[in-house]
């Protein structure tokens, strides 16, 4: 009992002293903690079409998330997520622009798959780099993230540049609007909630079934588990590792297409940096994925939660005219605090709680999960 | 390209390297030491923001550069309890708990320079200091010994590091915690404390890193950073976990910037391909990297959270 | 699963608390349409104070002699974010909402036909994109970069100047055309670094130091992390060229002048076609002829009379066309 009133009780009141810093930044800026936090829910929440949007945000966190379980199942780390959402955006987007009178039927999963392909290639250089050339992949995926920009940059403002941005001047760094017959269909009339949503819950369970009930699944966890061993049972380990993150990759890379054929804009334009155009999914995507416990599914409303958390965002600077970045590091600490409470939550189990109330196959359990998570990450 | 060549564009370039190289190396320089006892952070570049933003606001108000570097330091010490606290009491996770403190970071500085300062305000930089006589050096002196204090100590700093890490106990301690904690802890070293001093290090040099950045630039910009301390946890991979191969790392990154920028000013990369010459920083680390071909493990307890049951 | 569930039943309970403190403070009241003064707001990709882009039009809605209401949204870079934001200015009612940012056009051609009583204000762009509830505007930065680029060239004595952009587009590319044909025309070499970012300000800094190696002494430069070269130019006592606001204060003596954005001259013309009716459908362009551009000479920085008399004389001739800025 004790125990399972505070493993819900810690997260939950790690979660308050995280809003507690929240509502103190709030009141030092001059504003009413309570109409913040009533803007983030109701930004969200609030109604049939915030909802929607809350969804269409969550989308390619769930997918960058899923992917994030496939990789670190595998022992390796993926944080080229931006690099990967953005060759999978740039891939989808030439598709779209070199056969635009493709029926739709056609041309939607078209740009999926192209997106999933530019998103594979570019997981599988780091997975490549790190099996066969012993490049560390968290340094091969930061520096793909940095090149990645600059690649989009010079195609969005050179070769793929709207001509009407040249003729007129204007030069923005946009595509031409891209062709409606890959607009991700709106499946909710009168919201924003596209296709897309459900593609990424699809994935999700494509990225769970894959990993648990295939044997390509198998081995990519046997060798998550242990390369040795995975070697001395015949698993080529190098191909597993390049095939982690092409899998890994080309989730991200489907991420990239929906941003651009599920935007309201249709058309892949730039600010200039990564996270103006995949709203730093890559990275969000990796918290979303580590708060649904690595496991592809649980992502799902990990994602989702997460969403509602920076949807509700932009309405509270709309709302309470409190700088965005307030809401930015409210996230950070949420995300501190909700990390650092599962320890505590443990540790007082095992100090309040009577250690019969803690049956043995529990035990078991956790400590199959603890082994699973500490490789992992 | 002969424009190139001449003794004054490539002093100045190479000026411009070590410049470049100097936040990085003291932020590789604290990675590598958490990372050798076994604790990843990704949360350097938000450290970075923090303490670049505090200690240019310290400039600002009082003037006092050597404020503002004790000021740095400070929110370094600050984080690395934080981040301590995090890792070794918690346990917590530390990708993410990285991540967290980065995104934290961001958004604190980011709120803190709207509130109390603005509209970036310039003030004053860091001054170069000649080293006697090294300073007169025909070619060298300029780039290497007429350079700022912090850029000296990043240097000094590679082989205070390696004798750290080397030939000290405490080095010891961190090297074994770092591969195998629970050895090391059957020999009586306190991993937890071990690690703790670590973090603590490598956060205070992440710190002195957003001062060096911001008090060579004499100005603040929300997210100040554009990534830099995690180009700074690519170097300590590039560097293999050794003081020396971070340095490599981080000299070739910002030579490699810094040629890039100076062959951009001299016509020879052609504006229309501009982008794509910024690609060459990463490309090139990347590829002397597959060169070296370097085959060095990760410390075995890398990211692992030690608990004793 | 255990785990898993934990860690969800954490964001849950994140969640929770937000439902709890919704609900605690009870009722809905919705901002905007206040009695009387025409509320605005204006949504912007960077900070409201950057000294550039964003900071012109807060300024110039400041500066609008009107009873209105302003709120703003900054820092929305990210262009999904902004739609969000004007759809939400949209929907509280406000009059008036300015998409400051020409990323922000595409989306805006979704959300502009929901609210036909609204009308948007967009920019930099030359185009309404068919909407007629939608007013465009763009500034003609050519023409300012020209007449900075006459004096440049005038007061350099190595005969180099030195340019730093960001990316190689928008109102960047046309700011530093028009600078070019001028400095060129009086007999000056430009070099132009593109550093590949609006937000690096130490590589826009090292930029800066590589035209300095290569003789220049005089800088111009354009966006948002140009703040770093300038710190460059005042360590090097070399002068300066600004645009998009008036960047006198990042070093009172060395920055020569600023080309400032004045989009008030525009947006007065809008509200105004707005009271008579007319929500949109018409583009504006701010030149130096119609007033919204400016170029804000410093005092502090002393110009010989030949040099100020071949400016107005610039100035004089891109009003009348006898000047081609060359953009």
């Amino acid at each position: 009992m004790i125990n399972k009133l505070l493993g819900g009780l810690v997260p939950f009141l790690a979660a308050l002293v995280a809003f507690a810093f929240g509502a103190i930044m709030l009141i030092a800026l001059g504003a009413n903690p309570f109409e913040g936090l009533e803007a983030i829910f109701d930004g969200a929440f609030g109604s049939g079409e915030r909802l929607a949007a809350t969804a269409v945000k969550a989308t390619p966190l769930i997918l960058v998330g899923a992917g994030i379980t496939i990789a670190f199942r595998t022992n390796v780390v993926n944080i080229g997520g931006e690099s990967q959402i953005i060759g999978g955006a740039l891939l989808s987007t030439v598709v779209a622009l070199g056969l635009p009178d493709l029926p739709a039927f056609l041309l939607v999963p078209l740009v999926i798959i192209a997106g999933a392909i530019g998103g594979g290639i570019l997981g599988a250089i780091p997975g490549a780099l790190k099996a066969y050339a012993s490049v560390n992949e968290i340094l091969s995926t930061i520096m793909l993230n940095l090149m990645m920009v600059q690649f989009m940059n010079y195609l969005l403002r050179g070769p793929l540049i709207d001509p009407y941005e040249l003729e007129a001047g204007t030069r923005i760094p946009q595509t031409e609007r891209l062709s409606d017959n890959a607009a991700l269909p709106t499946i909710v009339e009168g919201t924003r909630f596209h296709l897309g949503v459900l593609i990424a819950v699809a994935a999700a369970i494509v990225a769970y079934i894959i990993l648990w009930r295939t044997p390509v699944g198998f081995r990519l966890r046997a060798v998550g588990h242990s390369p040795k061993a995975a070697k001395a049972a015949g698993i080529n380990v190098k191909r597993n590792i390049t095939l982690a993150l092409a899998i890994s990759g080309s989730l991200a890379g489907i991420a990239g297409a929906i941003l651009v054929f599920g935007s309201e804009g249709q058309r892949m334009v730039t600010d200039g940096s990564a996270a103006g155009f995949t709203s730093s999914a890559g990275f969000n995507g990796i918290v979303a994925a580590l708060f649904g416990g690595l496991h592809p599914l649980w992502t799902v409303p990990s994602a989702f939660l997460f969403g509602a958390l920076l949807t509700g965002a932009t309405q509270l600077q709309r709302v309470l005219q409190v700088p965005s970045s307030l809401a930015v590091a409210l996230n950070g600490i949420i995300v501190i605090f909700v990390i650092s409470s599962s320890r505590v939550r443990t540790w007082l189990q095992t100090t309040l709680g009577n250690t019969n109330l803690f049956s043995k196959e529990e035990e078991e359990e956790e400590e199959e999960i603890n082994s699973t998570t500490e490789v992992t990450t | 390209m002969n424009d190139f060549f001449t003794s004054g564009v490539l002093v100045a370039t190479a000026a411009s390297a070590i410049r470049l190289a100097t936040p990085y190396l003291l932020a590789s320089l604290g990675e590598t030491i958490g990372q050798r006892s076994g604790v990843l952070n990704l949360g350097v570049d938000g450290v970075m923001l923090l303490s670049a933003f505090f200690s240019y606001w310290t400039v600002l108000q009082t003037g006092n550069l050597w404020l503002a570097v004790v000021v740095a330091l400070a929110v370094g010490v600050i984080m690395g309890v934080l981040y301590g606290i995090i890792t070794v009491f918690f346990e917590a996770t530390q990708g993410i708990s990285g991540i967290g403190i980065f995104i934290f970071g961001l958004g604190f500085s980011d709120l803190m320079f709207r509130q109390q300062v603005g509209t970036p305000k310039p003030v004053q930089r860091l001054p170069n200091v000649d080293i006697p006589v090294l300073a007169d050096i025909p070619y060298i002196g300029e780039p290497l010994f007429q350079r700022s204090l912090l850029t000296y100590l990043a240097f000094a700093l590679v082989p205070l590091t390696f004798l750290l890490l080397n030939k000290t106990t405490f080095g010891l301690n961190i090297r074994s915690v770092g591969e195998n904690p629970q050895a090391a802890d059957s020999l009586g070293v306190s991993v937890e404390r071990t690690r703790f001093a670590a973090i603590l290090i490598g956060n205070t040099l992440a710190g002195l890193a957003g001062a060096a950045l911001v008090l060579q630039l004499g100005i603040f910009q929300p997210n100040l950073t554009q990534g830099m301390g995690f180009i700074a946890v690519a170097l300590v991979y590039f560097g293999a976990w050794r003081p020396l191969g971070v340095m490599g790392g981080a000299l070739l990154y910002g030579l490699v910037n810094a040629t890039v920028l100076q062959w951009k000013s001299l016509g020879i990369i052609p504006v229309s391909i501009s982008d794509l010459a910024g690609m060459a920083p990463a490309i090139v680390t990347i590829g002397a990297l597959i060169l070296l071909a370097r085959r060095v493990n990760a410390p075995a307890a890398l990211t692992k959270p030690f608990s004793r049951h | 699963m255990r785990k898993k569930l934990r860690l969800i039943s954490s964001l849950i309970a994140v969640l929770g608390v937000l439902a709890l403190g919704a609900t605690a403070c009870g009722s809905d009241d919705s901002s905007g349409g206040g009695g009387g003064a025409l509320t605005m707001a204006i949504v912007a990709p960077s900070a409201s104070d950057d000294l550039a882009f964003s900071q012109s039009m807060v300024d110039s809605v400041n500066a609008l002699d009107r009873d209105i209401t302003v709120q703003v949204t900054d820092g929305t870079f990210i262009v999904e974010d902004a739609a969000a934001a004007i759809r939400g200015y949209a929907e509280d009612g406000v009059d008036v909402v300015i998409a400051h940012g020409t990323q922000f056009g595409a989306s805006l051609a979704e959300i502009a036909p929901d609210f036909p009583d609204t009308t948007f204000v967009w920019g930099t762009a030359t185009d309404t994109q068919g909407l007629d509830n939608v007013f465009a505007y763009a500034p003609a930065a050519d023409e300012g970069g020209y007449v900075n680029g006459v004096v440049a060239a005038a007061i350099s004595s190595t005969g180099i100047i030195g340019v730093v952009g960001p990316v190689e587009a928008g109102d960047a590319v046309s700011y530093i055309n028009g600078f070019t044909t001028a400095a060129e025309a009086g007999g000056a070499t430009v070099n132009v670094t593109y550093t590949g970012s609006f937000g690096d300000v130490a590589l826009a800094a090292e930029a800066a130091e590589a035209h300095l190696a290569n003789n220049a002494d005089v800088l111009t430069g354009t966006a948002q992390m140009v703040v770093g070269a300038v710190g460059v130019a005042s360590d090097a006592g070399v002068p300066w060229f600004g645009t998009q606001s008036n960047q006198t204060s990042l070093d009172p003596d060395l920055v020569v002048a600023s080309q400032v954005y004045h989009w008030e001259f525009a947006l007065e013309e809008m509200l105004e076609l707005r009271d008579n009716g007319t929500k949109g459908g018409q583009t504006f362009e701010i030149n130096l002829e119609n007033g919204g551009l400016v170029i804000e000479f410093n005092d502090g920085f002393e110009l010989s009379d030949d040099v100020k008399a071949a400016a107005d004389a610039a100035i004089a001739g891109i009003i009348d066309g006898s000047i081609d800025t060359g953009a």
